[in-house]
């Protein structure tokens, strides 16, 4: 591999090193939105279940 | 971004002067120009919730501001490397068109030292519009440096005359350009989404407490 060849490879590779950590960090970010929406969901739940309970 | 990684590959032809260093330019000039377009794209966000008043106006600047910094940071160190192989050094403070593009760099990222100094509301909003706002004025500079300035270093590819390279070279050049601005542009929605999402659960949040 030439001096060239490797230098050429290094660039490439910052490029995509660089969009492959955005994507992961963003992809982090969706699970903890994710966990996020499940926990209100669960409470609104827990809010709304005793309104909705039956009477009798 | 496949179709312009085979093209710089196997489409385009190797330069007759650098070899193949030359084909970080393909890379390098579409990653600057993006930055170029996030930076311009949030000071028009800026300008929007400055002039319209326009909801979530600061947020899409921001998110604009964002990505540019991250492309700028790439710009700087794919140029740094091409520098090393054609000049011998990682960096040339001669030339102005990479000193400038450094001091755009630099103002962008300390957008976000002033932002976050700031309390979350409107002064937050209105002080980073207004420092995107005057960030805009040094994309042109930065831009024209190197054709104002007789910079020996830095090469000017595109000139009054046109492209200054092959056909298939500027071919490749366009596809890996649109290949950039598409990935920013799916990037920025993606960061946009997830940054509505997480104020408009902050807020549900705060509604259920």
């Amino acid at each position: 591999m030439t001096a060239a060849e490797k230098y050429v490879a290094a660039a490439y590779l910052v490029v995509f090193a660089t969009v492959l950590a955005y994507v992961l960090i963003i992809s982090l970010k969706l699970v903890r939105l994710e966990r996020e929406v499940a926990e209100l969901t669960e409470l609104a739940r827990a809010r709304l279940a005793p309104e909705a309970a039956p009477v009798g | 971004m496949v179709a312009a990684v085979a093209m710089i590959a196997f489409f385009a032809p190797e330069d007759a002067d650098q070899g193949l260093s030359q084909k970080i330019f393909y890379f390098h000039v579409p990653i600057a120009l993006t930055a170029y377009a996030c930076f311009g794209w949030g000071a028009w966000k800026a300008l929007l919730h400055l002039w319209k008043r326009r909801p979530g106006a600061d947020l899409e600047s921001y998110v604009a501001v964002h990505q540019g910094v991250i492309f700028g940071a790439l710009t700087l160190v794919t140029g740094s490397i091409w520098a090393k192989i054609s000049w011998g050094v990682w960096w040339a403070w001669s030339s102005n068109q990479l000193v400038l593009f450094l001091v755009l760099f630099l103002f962008y990222a300390a957008y976000f030292m002033l932002r976050f100094s700031v309390e979350p509301g409107p002064r937050r909003a209105n002080l980073s519009a207004v420092y995107a706002l005057f960030g805009v004025a040094l994309i042109p500079v930065s831009f024209l440096a190197i054709r104002l300035a007789n910079d020996f270093i830095h090469p000017t590819v595109f000139t009054s005359h046109g492209p200054q390279m092959s056909g298939r070279m500027f071919a490749t050049f366009c596809v890996s350009w649109a290949a950039m601005l598409l990935l920013v542009g799916t990037l920025y929605h993606v960061e946009l989404a997830g940054k509505r999402l997480d104020s408009r659960l902050r807020e549900l949040r705060e509604l259920l407490a």
